[in-house]
């Protein structure tokens, strides 16, 4: 019996989506190999995510909360996470493959001695023990990797499990006592600039509208999908090309070196479906692409197709969606 | 200052592959390239060193015989200054093998950034620069879309979700490449030709002390995703929002 600690992703004080999908998938591995899960925190002032954690069936919920840790680089966060794993003699460590994670876990492993799987979407039970399916090549493969070391790390693709509900009763919340050795590190958080939106955030919106290369800014560019985003109370997300060409942040970006969806709705407009792009979201459930013309790979994964201009046809979609809201 | 790459061998990511009959790689009619994020890493190197007059920049690769020709097309033409190939069956071996690959190659060189890219697009790990970052104890700033020199530090900026951050890393650090970071440039005709007489050493695992090293996670399976059948065409605007309402109850 075995000790998996999952690291909780927060914002404003709650457990983020992708944090809570990580935990179903601990759940998953838990009820095949009987261990335990506990739950690390950190933060500054994070003690109220703690809170929210009660009742998601973890036997503690440790609580590293440390100024140092509002910004942490990830050679301080990885030292704080495996610390912890060791004190508390953890066998897994899992996280959610965001940004975070995948900056951080894999020192968290080379300081546990750990072998770690990275973006891992399901269990496949082998003679060897648990395999972790992870995609490769764009998602065009599953690879089901077995890891081999006492200690295992593994990001997961939140995407691709159930945000975990809580289960009653009460974790225990301890204060961990992190050494922050800030020098340690030779980095420093400089600045953050954060792309303003009153939107959701692509990781927990139930539909996503992408906007692709074919939204010209001469022609409106972005601003064709953003009332259409608001009437659907969606998300707004991008292929690379609009990104590159400036037509919306960086972090919009869906894909395979960008970031993996997979909603009730995509909506994917003027995209023409590069692999790329499709690994960012072809696991949404129902798909619906506009596009000028009709033969584009994106209609390959599409349920709905609609061929036009979005020009015309996306402000033609608000209107009659709004009708029928009002 | 000394910059240390990477140049690893990628399959095109539109080549059909298909699963060997091991059934743990892949096999198929397949043309390589140079992993798109290393010539954003070669790229980077190149800039930094044409700001800094003296820069010395190194180029490694971790494969067979075939990685030499990337060294040379990709990154020797390209203007970086030599190369080193580490002869390794790159199927046998994970990041965290990788990682000490380098970390190995570090200890000998004694550069003051590696730049590598974030990902490579075959297995899509995105591990090895944060790994090797932790195995040297060094500063580590993934995801770069921009590095520039300030004095005595390295600011990075580095996309990650919801926006843009800025590190300060003190040197040597490491550093991963994001596909933002810049264009790569196209090899000139004379670069072509000095790539031919710039010198590309090859070291084996035994060299680096690693002829006995494992990896610590194994493929032991392979398959191919269930695939999305395609849907169908609506005629207007009004069908799709009554497929979307009665059929897929989506909205
Ligand atoms: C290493 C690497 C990683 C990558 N990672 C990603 C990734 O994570 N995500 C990603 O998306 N891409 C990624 N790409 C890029 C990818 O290969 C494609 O270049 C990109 O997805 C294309 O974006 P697009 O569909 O918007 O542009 P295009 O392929 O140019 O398509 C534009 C589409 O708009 C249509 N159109 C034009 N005008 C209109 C109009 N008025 N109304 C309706 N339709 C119109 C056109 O018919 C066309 O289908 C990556 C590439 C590389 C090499
Ligand atoms: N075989 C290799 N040879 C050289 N560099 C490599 C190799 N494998 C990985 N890398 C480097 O490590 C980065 C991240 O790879 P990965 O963590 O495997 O996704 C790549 O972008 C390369 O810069």
């Amino acid at each position: 019996m075995g000790k998996i600690l999952v690291v909780i992703e927060h914002d404003h004080g709650q457990p983020k989506k992708v944090a809570l999908a990580t935990v179903s998938f601990a759940r998953q591995v838990a009820a095949r190999r009987g261990d335990s899960i506990e739950f690390a925190v950190l933060g500054s002032g994070c003690a109220g995510v703690a809170e929210a954690l009660t009742g998601y069936g973890a036997t503690a919920v440790h609580v590293a909360d440390n100024a140092a840790l509002a910004h942490p680089v990830a050679a301080v966060w990885a030292k704080v996470v495996s610390d912890l794993a060791k004190a508390i003699g953890a066998t897994a460590v899992a996280a959610a493959a965001t940004s975070l994670g995948k900056d951080g876990l894999p020192r968290v492993a080379v300081r546990l001695a750990a072998g770690m799987a990275s973006d891992v979407v399901a269990l496949v039970d082998t003679k060897a023990g648990i395999a972790f399916r992870r995609p490769m090549w764009a998602g065009n493969l599953l690879g089901d990797v077995v890891i081999d070391t006492p200690v295992q790390v593994i990001s997961v693709r939140a995407s691709a499990f159930d945000v975990a509900a809580p289960t009653g009763g009460a974790s225990p919340v301890q204060a961990f006592a992190a050494s922050v050795d800030a020098g340690r590190a030779a980095a420093r958080f400089v600045s953050f600039e954060g792309t303003a939106s009153s939107r959701p955030d692509l990781n927990e919106a139930t539909i996503v509208v992408s906007g692709g290369r074919g939204l010209k800014p001469e022609r409106g560019g972005f601003k064709v999908i953003e009332p259409l985003a608001d009437v659907l109370g969606a998300a707004i997300g991008a292929s690379r090309a609009a990104v590159d060409d400036g037509y919306a942040p960086n972090d919009y970006q869906i894909g395979q070196t960008g970031k993996v969806v997979a909603p009730q709705l995509y909506l994917a407009i003027a995209i023409s479906g590069a692999v790329q792009h499709l690994a960012g979201m072809k696991n949404s459930k129902v798909i619906v692409a506009i596009n000028t013309r009709d033969d584009e790979p994106i209609f390959k994964v599409a349920d709905y197709g609609l061929q036009g201009d979005a020009f015309v046809v996306v402000p033609e979609l608000v209107q009659k969606l709004k009708a029928l809201r009002s | 200052m000394k910059i240390l790459v990477s140049a690893k061998r990628v399959s095109d990511p539109n080549a059909r592959l298909h699963v060997a009959a091991d059934g743990r790689w892949v096999e198929g009619d397949v043309e390589y390239i140079l992993n798109p994020f290393c010539e954003n890493a070669i790229e980077g190197a190149l800039q930094l060193a044409e700001a800094h007059e003296g820069t010395e920049t190194v180029v490694v690769g971790i494969g067979d015989e075939d990685t030499a020709r990337f060294l040379r097309q990709g990154a020797l033409a390209r203007g970086i200054d030599r190369a080193l190939l580490v002869n390794a069956d790159e199927a046998a071996i994970d990041s965290d093998l990788i990682a000490r690959i380098y970390a190995a190659v570090v200890a000998k060189e004694e550069p003051d950034i590696v730049l590598l890219g974030k990902q490579a697009v075959d297995c899509d790990s995105n591990q090895v620069a944060q790994l090797l970052a932790e195995y040297l104890g060094w500063p580590q700033a993934t995801f770069a879309s921009k590095i520039e020199v300030v004095g005595s530090e390295v600011r990075v900026t580095r996309e990650v979700d919801g926006g843009l951050e800025v590190l300060g890393l003190t040197l040597p650090c490491v550093i991963s490449a994001d596909l933002r970071l810049n264009e790569p440039r196209y090899a000139s005709l004379t670069g072509i030709m000095k790539a031919k007489k710039k010198p590309l050493d090859e070291l084996e695992l035994d060299d680096l002390g690693l002829g006995a090293a494992t990896p610590k996670v194994r493929v032991v399976a392979m398959s191919t995703p269930p695939g999305r059948v395609a849907g169908v065409m609506v005629k207007d605007v009004d069908e799709l929002i009554l497929k979307l309402r009665t059929e897929a109850r989506a909205i």
